[in-house]
């Protein structure tokens, strides 16, 4: 079944697009990610024109964050006070990587520079989480070489403008909190992506925020963030396909629900794994993408969508 | 009277005398995009008019061109940097049709002669305008051609050479496919008749494609009221993420 998208101007089939929202909702609720790093280069290969495809996928983002997030706050996962902060850098930062992509746009680089940094954060954060995983497999079969944990005083501490956050715990500066939002805002509005991937880590390993509340956090502020780069795609750009993220949405609301029950039955351990197998396998076809001869070497670049 | 009659016939070879004429017919002059478009088909029919029986010396041939809304755009081109392909030239196009399609009765270069090409503009290479972007680029001809063949593979630019069908040197009709991806607009048609690949004449015409119903709504809001379409984009996604948490919750 065709249907013709009338803000990409294409016509492609509704059920493919509907697979692309149900397999990214089932792997957001199996991993508790948005899946924006998966959507958007799935969005490119069936031939949405790559502008469309970032503004819509961070439409489809708000609502499967919205979704996730109303379960965190029932369980009392979510530092209003630190993912507000998070969020103050993540609108400067997401405001400031919109500049950037239309400058990028101009002089031509953008799919480079988008295409790198797909290839070395997903990399990066595969590969660590492969390692991590492997290790907790290893440490679950063997429990005498746990370490213990250890609370670090670190930067964050000795920085001015100290704030107490109560969920996570924390007497820290507002300072790391607020470039860490910042740098994530530049890269999510950059890529097309919610951030969830590289602002779970960041408040693990960088900010040191019990893994409990982390992951509601992050969405808490994933919703308003791409809330307000959707915002910022329609009115300065008018590429945000409403009837591409009816569509979208329709199967990541299902897929999320599928998503949802297969978790219950995999361990914590494997289900990692998995993600990190995913999120490698993505970025070897991306980094493939940048160093095989492509197939030709032209490409054509119209102003008004794409 | 010898001289009347002589005056009758310089007039007559002065005057722009059309032997032949193009009546033109189309299956629709319009076409819509709805939800469920998968690109169209139109048919473009007509007939030769001629006050006199048709001069005989060379076969008469009909080329149709179809082009849809002409539009800037930019051809880069790809190049391996530290093992990395990457975009290094870039060339803009000062307007290129977005669709284009010549179909002729004959192969190309013998229903028309290239300088009659050029001066009707008809195939898409004479439609395509570079005017003082080529400089500094070291083959703008290697650009141009790219253009042409990344549309041609999509389906926007087609040569559909013997594909006008012209019986008895009078009736000719032809079918040119619309594909999915069109822009709107109004779509120009012209319909040449040549002989001798000489134009003899021309017949113009417009179909115009445009959006309807669903698809006209969303495209007016987002380009005419961007913040409320936004905002309505939100208003979505909210709502479907709050429904499938509360009914994910009334199932367990």
């Amino acid at each position: 079944m065709q249907i013709y998208l009338p803000i990409a101007e294409v016509s492609v089939n509704a059920l493919l697009l509907l697979g692309i929202g149900g397999l990214v909702g089932i792997l957001s609720g199996l991993f508790g990610v948005g899946g924006g790093f998966l959507i958007t280069p799935l969005l490119f290969f069936v031939g949405i024109p790559p502008a469309v495809a970032v503004a819509t996928s961070a439409n489809q983002i708000v609502a499967a964050s919205v979704s996730a997030v109303i379960a965190h706050f029932r369980r009392r996962n979510v530092d209003l006070r630190m993912g507000s902060v998070l969020l103050a850098g993540g609108l400067i930062g997401s405001s400031l990587g919109v500049w950037l992509f239309a400058r990028l746009r101009e002089l031509g680089q953008i799919d480079l520079f988008v295409n790198l940094c797909y290839v070395l954060f997903l990399g990066t954060v595969g590969g660590l989480m492969f390692a991590e995983s492997l290790r907790a497999l290893r440490r679950s079969r063997d429990p005498s070489r746990r370490p213990a944990p250890r609370r670090r005083h670190g930067l964050a501490h000795r920085l001015p403008l100290k704030l107490r956050f109560r969920v996570s715990g924390l007497y820290i500066s507002v300072i790391p909190p607020l470039l860490i939002g910042a740098a994530v805002g530049v890269l999510a509005a950059v890529m097309g992506v919610g951030g969830g991937f590289l602002m779970v880590p960041a408040m693990i390993y960088l900010l040191h925020m019990p893994t409990k509340v982390v992951v509601g956090t992050s969405l808490f502020q994933i919703v308003f963030l791409t809330a307000y780069t959707t915002l910022l795609h329609a009115t300065a750009n008018k590429t945000v396909d409403m009837m591409l993220a009816v569509i979208l949405i329709l199967g990541g609301v299902v897929g999320a629900q599928v998503g949802t029950r297969l978790s219950g039955r995999m361990r914590a351990e494997q289900l990692r794994i998995l993600l990190a197998l995913l999120v490698l396998a993505v970025c070897a076809t991306l980094a493939l993408g940048l160093v095989l001869p492509p197939a030709e070497p032209f490409a054509l670049d119209t102003p008004g969508v794409g | 009277m010898i001289r009347a009659a002589l005056l009758l016939v310089l007039l007559l070879a002065a005057l722009p005398t059309r032997a032949e004429e193009v009546v033109l017919g189309l299956s629709r002059d319009d076409v819509s995009i709805t939800a469920t478009f998968e690109g169209s088909d139109i048919l473009i029919f007509g007939a030769v008019k001629r006050e006199a029986p048709p001069p005989d010396t060379a076969g008469l041939e009909v080329v149709v061109t179809v082009e849809g809304p002409r539009e800037p755009l930019t051809v880069r081109r790809k190049d391996r940097v530290f093992g990395i392909w990457m975009n290094v030239e870039a060339m803009s196009v000062d307007l290129a049709p977005s669709f284009y399609a010549v179909a002729t009765s004959a192969p190309l270069r013998d229903a028309l002669t290239w300088t009659e090409d050029l001066r009707q503009r008809i195939s898409v290479t004479h439609a395509i305008r570079t005017v003082g972007e080529t400089e500094g680029i070291s083959d703008p001809e290697g650009f141009r051609e790219a253009l042409v063949r990344i549309r041609s593979v999509a389906g926007s630019y087609q040569l559909l050479e013997g594909g006008v069908e012209l019986s008895e040197d009078t009736l000719f009709s032809t079918s040119i496919s619309l594909p999915a991806n069109l822009t709107e607009g109004p779509y120009a048609v012209r319909v040449f008749l040549t002989r001798n690949g000489q134009t003899v004449d021309i017949h113009e015409g417009v179909i115009t494609v445009r959006k309807v119903g669903l698809e006209r709504l969303i495209y007016e809001t987002a380009q005419n009221q961007p913040l409320l379409y936004g905002l309505l984009s939100l208003l979505i996604a909210i709502t479907a993420g709050w429904a499938a948490s509360a009914a994910f919750r009334a199932l367990q």
